[in-house]
């Protein structure tokens, strides 16, 4: 166990190294001058910013600074907003976006298996059709037409109520969160949902479901111990790159409902060609998901026995 | 039966996981209440107007990238510098040009002079002295602090030597003859000094203060030291901020209220709409497609425009087809801009282009367009086929050519572009290849010439129209199409040189019409916003220079319509 986990912790951290090369050619072989602006500077100018932030060294130079900081956790001060170091920007700005990730998970993944497991019961009925409808709707909507839509019910429910029902914008209290998670974890519950459905039906078909039943185990036994618990297992898998992808897809979200998240830092700094926040979020969430993907395969292995991790 | 167990028991379950899970999300979010408030200090639920406590709140579209005033370029950083510092001199309500800290000055060819008012101080006391101006134009100039807009400081003797790590910070030409005086030996004679100071490159930074933030100055709210009407109290960054009122400002008589709120940034109009509808936000811009809603609220709809001039840039560098005169002036005989605004993009507070000097650039007393009219470029199709006929004539061609149209990648400038695009090819069988990109590979590629026709834009700097004037001088590295004319750069050296306002605005005049002549761009639109505003805020200005949106005058009237 310990041998594995060691192993993976090696391999993630390979990744994450391959993530930072690949980030860092990338990003300077894309078209595009980071200190370039609306108006253009003298030459002087020009020389002190490059000197400013080290683009006066050759790329391989660049390159091995820029790995030397990172290994020592630095990834140096912003392009855009000068005097802000990426490090502070990535604390201040993830536990909000991570904040709301959670809860958008938590809704996403008791919804889905929730919702999942209802629509199994139910199947070809009308609750399973209805539901079923929804959940492509949820799935083929994007982000930023659900998002408008409930600001502006919001909004007009606000008015109707002639007091602040909920807050339409903003950050600082749980009520601020609700609507954004629910409306950041919505494309997820609904994919888990129709996974978790067709998931069950697999499951119900099965041989042990039937012998259970023929040995005349309790119908709600049969339900929580074998249906339920072989079912979730592909929800878990797909649940450990869905925590990092709506932490870090929460950008429309985020600025529909002015959140101070990251999702939005990591958008517009790759719009601007900021370097150093570029390295950063991109390092910084690389890590995120490589780790997340460990913890869901270590995870497996207690949802799962069947699963050995150390094999 | 057995089917009818079967189900019930598993609904049983479902029912007892539903009620677990609802705990749970009931647990956790109180969780997060908590946590929450502790992230980002408190709720922003703050009412657009508050008239028991004197405030009022508004939105910023961005996070202000830079507060330190020295290095700040951007109009969200001015906007909220402009409410937090003073400089020398200030844009007054009536956009005229008033005394700030100092209370009088003189400009002459060799210097400028500028007497301090002795009451101005800073927000710890401390007055505000001629040291504390030096001491911000040299960190401005040092190589080091690479700042983007110390060229604004080039007038001053020395200062392009110290930028360049030439001379020490300290042979800057400016000087105290005591506290109060100030005095600015000029490299040479800039009749709209006086007019430039305005820019934030320009406030005032305390020595002592400055030492002590450790290179980190004006990066969070204590880190910063205030002279203007309002200090920043709270600043969450890419959250909110909160201006109040500074007690020490020397001109409280002007200042009418105690707490500016900034509760949300965010670069959504739709979001801005909504938080204005809400009563969240005391004013908010206004899209297209938002009019008749505002209509039908009933709400006064503002325009203003931005002092922003758009344009269609030829490429002039040699070998270019564009740097055909007669390729050009078809190009400009075949496009009809009033036709592009008025019926293409159809966007509220537009002005259809007639010149590179916006109207509102004054002239020596009356606004420059008045006093010198643009000549009117009339669309004429015939004429275009004429100039195009000569064009492929002199360039020695068979079929008219194909153009590559740099663009930026937006609604808008789509729309553009395929106006352009296929106006063209309608009128003059020209082929447009519309090359789109986004900001930074957009500006790429108009500094290294790759790009036949380009959609650009020009925002002004200060309050002269030298601003616009000398863009396209040969040694203007804004010039990004590298027009070169002798004779205009002479224009624009009379601009530059001469002190007679007269002899300036005349040389102006003389530049415009040079380059609508020449068809060296073509105007193709000034942008406008609409906007509104609640009812019970007064005196809420927009400028064009200065601080914009300006609610540093701005008080609260219940009293009515």
């Amino acid at each position: 166990m310990l041998r594995y986990f060691a192993k993976r912790l090696v391999l993630g951290l390979v990744t994450i190294w391959f993530i930072a090369s690949a980030t860092f050619f990338g990003m300077h072989a894309v078209p595009g001058d980071p200190l370039a602006g609306d108006k253009a500077v003298t030459a002087q100018i020009r020389a002190n910013l490059e000197a400013k932030y080290g683009l006066d060294q050759p790329l391989g130079t660049q390159y091995l600074i820029y790995l030397g900081n990172i290994a020592k956790g630095d990834f140096g001060i912003s392009y855009t907003q000068e005097n802000r170091r990426v490090n502070d920007i990535i604390r201040e700005h993830f536990p909000i976006s991570a904040t709301l990730g959670i809860l958008a998970i938590v809704f996403a993944g008791l919804g889905g298996v929730l919702w999942g497991a209802l629509t199994a019961l139910y199947r070809n009925r009308w609750s399973d059709v209805v539901i079923m409808f929804l959940v492509i709707l949820g799935i083929s909507v994007p982000s930023f037409v659900v998002a408008a839509i409930s600001q502006w019910s919001l909004v007009g429910l606000n008015v109707a109520a002639g007091t602040t029902v909920l807050p339409i914008g903003g950050w600082g209290s749980v009520w601020h969160m609700l609507v954004p998670a629910l409306v950041l974890g919505l494309s997820t519950m609904a994919y888990l949902t129709r996974l978790m459905r067709s998931s069950m039906l697999e499951v119900v078909s099965t041989d042990y479901i039937r012998t259970a039943k023929a040995k005349g185990m309790p119908a709600t036994q049969i339900f929580s111990r074998h249906q339920l618990r072989n079912a979730i297992l592909p929800v878990i898998t797909v649940l450990g790159p869905a925590i990092a992808g709506i932490t870090t897809g929460g950008f429309v979200v985020e600025i529909v409902f002015a959140i101070p998240g990251l999702g939005r830092y990591f958008v517009q700094a790759i719009q601007q060609l900021d370097y150093t926040v570029i390295m950063g979020t991109t390092v910084f969430y690389g890590a995120f998901l490589v780790f997340m993907v460990i913890l869901v395969d270590l995870l497996y292995g207690l949802v799962d026995p069947r699963v050995r991790v150390d094999q | 039966m057995l089917a009818l167990t079967e189900n019930t028991s598993p609904n049983r379950q479902l029912a007892k996981f539903f009620i677990i899970a609802f705990a749970g999300v009931a647990a956790l979010m109180l969780t997060l209440h908590y946590a929450g408030r502790t992230l980002s200090g408190g709720s922003s639920d703050v009412s657009a107007v508050d008239e028991a406590a004197n405030s009022i709140s508004i939105l910023l579209r961005d996070e202000p990238p830079q507060l330190d005033s020295s290095r700040a370029t951007d109009a969200i950083s001015g906007m909220v510098l402009g409410h937090v510092m003073e400089g020398l001199v200030r844009m007054g309500l009536d956009s005229r040009l008033e005394g700030a800290v100092a209370k009088d000055w003189e400009v002459t060819p060799t210097k400028a002079t500028f007497w301090l008012r002795d009451n101005a101080k800073w927000n710890d006391g401390e007055p505000v002295t001629a040291a504390d101006f030096i001491f911000a134009w040299q960190t401005a100039l040092k190589p080091e602090t690479a700042s983007e807009y110390a060229f604004l400081l080039f007038a001053i003797k020395n200062a392009e030597a110290v930028n360049k790590g030439a001379l020490p910070a300290s042979a800057l030409g400016v000087s105290a003859s005591d506290p109060y005086t100030l005095v600015i030996e000029l490299e040479r004679p800039v009749p709209f000094f006086d007019k430039m100071l305005v820019f934030p490159t320009f406030y005032p930074i305390r020595e002592d203060f400055y030492e002590a933030t450790n290179g980190r100055f004006g990066a969070d709210a204590d880190q910063l030291l205030y002279n203007g009407p309002f200090q920043i109290s709270r600043w969450v960054h890419g959250s909110s901020m909160t201006f109040e009122r500074n007690p020490h400002f020397w001109n409280q008589d002007e200042i009418h209220l105690d707490t500016i709120h900034v509760p949300y940034i965010t670069s959504d109009g739709t979001a801005s709409l909504n938080f204005f509808k809400d009563g969240r936000i005391a004013s908010t811009g206004l899209q297209a497609e938002n009019l008749t809603e505002a209509m039908r609220m009933g709400w006064q709809i503002r325009q203003h425009r931005d002092g922003t001039v758009f344009f269609l840039e030829f490429n002039h560098r040699p070998g270019r087809l564009t740097d055909n005169l007669n390729l050009r002036r078809a190009v400009q005989a075949a496009l009809d801009m009033e036709e592009m605004v008025y019926k293409v993009t159809k966007l509220p507070g537009y002005e259809p282009g007639v010149s590179l000097f916006p109207g509102w650039l004054m002239g020596v007393s009356a606004p420059l367009r008045e006093e010198h009219p643009p000549q009117k470029v009339v669309p004429n199709l015939a004429a275009a086929k004429d100039h195009l006929a000569a064009a492929m004539q002199e360039l020695n061609l068979s079929e008219p050519p194909q153009l590559v149209l740099l663009a930026g990648d937006n609604p808008i400038s789509n729309i553009q572009s395929e106006w352009v695009q296929q106006s063209l090819k309608a009128k003059l069988g020209i082929d447009v290849k519309i090359d789109k990109q986004i900001f930074k590979q957009r500006l790429a590629k108009m500094t290294s010439g790759d790009f036949d026709l380009v959609l650009a834009g020009w925002g002004p700097d200060y309050n002269d129209p030298l601003t616009f004037g000398d863009l396209f001088a040969s040694w203007n590295k804004n010039n990004r199409g590298r027009y070169n004319s002798p004779a205009l750069d002479a224009l624009i050296e009379i601009a530059q040189t001469r002190l007679e306002p007269a002899v300036r605005m005349r040389a102006f005049g003389d530049i415009q019409q040079h380059l609508i002549e020449n068809a060296v761009l073509l105007p193709m639109y000034e942008r406008g916003v609409t906007y509104v505003v609640d009812p019970r805020i007064r005196q809420l200005k927009r400028r064009v220079i200065g601080p914009d949106p300006d609610v540093s005058r701005a008080y609260i009237d219940t009293s009515g319509e």
